[in-house]
């Protein structure tokens, strides 16, 4: 192949300082005062306040809401994150393996059921949702925040194709050695499966983090916020005006609740761009 | 389905039963619910209903102001489909030429998809803030009169700006590897017969990358349907006067803010029959897809 010519690198940095230096300039502003940040507006360099903006957002109360700080949101959105992609992988897998692996009676109009979550997407069904997470008594519960989050069809459909490229043989031989459904499944199905498993944990880290309709309209107490859903609160607090606008703060805010998936993003690369390419086929 | 099958007993039920039981529960019946109430009418009180057929739906796409929607929805989601894909495909095309640095520009390029769309959207909007923001303060000084919190088609440039952003690393990682799932020969080939690499690329390498695009359309259609929720409600709200309204955004603040709930499950009827469609379309692509 022919050398890449000079302009590819400039278009290719170009490219990334689009999609890199918004998230910088929120960071460098977020350590400078917040005088500072009126008098001169952002700014490109970090400054000396980081210690102060950031102890402040994660420990003291009263600081960016009422009273919850940025470790509680931070916690909630960990639980968020985690109890959705591992409930989610659990879910689709036990599915995936009933329609690959059983001839049954109502497999396909089961599979057509799950299918059918592809058209719902919570957006269309919010307050009917709503309603019945309320009647369930769910409201501000982690069960309410998460399980309606995690049966859709998306996770099952990645399993169940990976399954249908298992080799029969497995199956076969498995049999031959007396293995039930369940031994067959824990034993041999997971294990070769941890590749798979581990992609869809990482891209639903991600998804469950991220969430924001659903925790925006069935958290009602600060307590239970995540930090998505507290950006919401404190560009309230911004537009009210009043005090001196505490940008750095929400800054800052933005920032920690960008932090933990771009993490786990940038240190599973790998496997996350595999799960996302396979798992959207 | 396999070859080699367990036999049928109880066990599969067992084993579907769990993500059935969710979406039975907190699928089906809430969508059966939307679409029930939205033949009703309810009083001020919400202490009774009546049955009022299509009333809602005409009442709520005769609207002018869910007709605005509709209208913006449209503009807004080609534009963000069309810049957002067209900017990650450059990308992807030069991140595939290059190979010192490869992967710390495909790295810079693709984080930002861990970035959920309402931390965009304040990101954003602070930037566009008029007390410190440096893009309101560049805007204004290179000559436009730019005011957002004022001006519809402002207001629409930053929303369709963040989602752009938003949405061209994950177009980026799939142009990415569908690029490098053309095989070699296919392009050293290319490169012996063609030497305009502007020529090479409409001709061969575009082509063979036509399914990775369309499948990104659907997906960037989604996108600009529904989890630009989160953009719009950390920036502009849907002002000013609901120029950057999109279709969800309207049904969210009509049934939560405005409480009209029969209304509100009309344009969700509405929106399900749009994704209907979009389904569809999608599921025709994939078989082509499987016959070649």
């Amino acid at each position: 192949m022919e050398r890449p010519s000079i302009s590819t690198h400039i278009i290719l940095i170009i490219g990334a300082i689009f999609m890199t230096l918004p998230v910088w300039v929120a960071f460098a502003t977020s350590t400078h005062a917040p005088e500072t940040i009126l008098r001169e507006g952002l700014q490109f360099w970090p400054g000396g306040h980081f210690f102060e903006t950031y102890n402040e957002v994660l420990f003291v109360e009263g600081g960016v809401m009422k009273k919850v700080t940025a470790v509680t949101m931070l916690k909630n959105s960990m639980i968020l994150g985690i109890g959705f992609a591992i409930g989610k992988v659990v879910i689709s897998m036990l599915a995936a393996y009933a329609i690959v692996y059983f001839r049954f009676r109502l497999g396909v109009p089961l599979f057509w059921i799950i299918f059918m979550t592809l058209l719902l997407p919570l957006e269309v069904r919010i307050i009917p949702s709503y309603e019945v997470v309320a009647n369930m008594g769910l409201l501000d519960t982690h069960t309410g925040l998460i399980v309606p989050l995690i049966a859709s069809a998306t996770g099952t459909f990645f399993f169940r194709q990976f399954f249908k490229s298992v080799p029969d043989e497995l199956l076969e031989a498995a049999r031959l050695d007396g293995a039930s459904a369940w031994g067959f499944f824990k034993d041999i199905l997971v294990p070769i499966s941890k590749t798979m498993i581990a992609a869809i944990l990482i891209i639903m880290f991600v998804v469950g983090w991220n969430q924001y309709l659903w925790p925006l309209i069935m958290t009602t107490q600060e307590d239970n916020y995540t930090l998505v859903i507290g950006i919401k609160q404190i560009y309230q607090v911004l537009n009210e005006g009043g005090e001196l606008p505490q940008f750095q703060k929400a800054f800052a805010l933005t920032i920690l609740a960008t932090l933990p998936p771009v993490l786990v993003v940038l240190i599973f690369q790998k496997w996350f761009v595999k799960g996302l390419v396979e798992s959207e086929k | 389905m396999k070859r080699v099958q367990f036999e049928h007993s109880a066990v599969p039920y067992l084993f579907i039963a769990p993500q059935i039981i969710i979406i039975v529960i907190f699928f089906l019946w809430p969508a059966a619910q939307a679409i029930y109430q939205s033949f009703l009418l309810e009083d001020a009180f919400g202490l009774s209903s009546q049955f009022v057929w299509f009333r809602n739906y005409s009442d709520t796409i005769f609207n002018p102001s869910w007709l605005q929607a509709a209208w913006f929805t449209i503009i807004f989601s080609s534009l963000v489909t069309f810049l957002s894909l067209s900017i990650a495909l450059l990308l992807a095309v030069k991140a595939n030429e290059v190979i010192h640095g490869a992967s710390t520009y495909k790295t810079l390029l693709m984080w930002a998809y861990a970035i959920a769309p309402p931390v965009a959207g304040l990101m954003g909007n602070l930037m566009f803030n008029p007390l410190i923001g440096d893009l309101y303060q560049g805007m204004n000084a290179i000559g436009f009169d730019f005011d957002h919190k004022l001006d519809p088609v402002d207001a629409s440039f930053v929303v369709i700006l963040i989602s752009v952003w938003k949405q061209v690393s994950v177009n980026f990682i799939f142009f990415l590897s569908g690029l490098q799932g053309i095989p070699k020969s296919v392009q050293e080939a290319a490169t012996m017969d063609c030497d305009s690499s502007f020529r090479r690329f409409w001709t061969i390498t575009f082509p063979l990358l036509a399914p990775t695009t369309f499948f990104l359309m659907v997906i960037n259609i989604t996108y600009a349907f529904f989890e630009t929720f989160g953009i719009i409600d950390t920036t502009t709200q849907g002002a000013p006067g609901g120029a950057t309204t999109t279709l969800v955004f309207k049904v969210f603040q009509d049934g939560f803010r405005g409480a009209d709930i029969g209304g509100s499950s009309a344009q969700s009827v509405v929106l399900m029959i749009m994704v209907l469609l979009l389904t569809v379309i999608q599921f025709r692509f994939i078989e082509k897809k499987v016959h070649y």
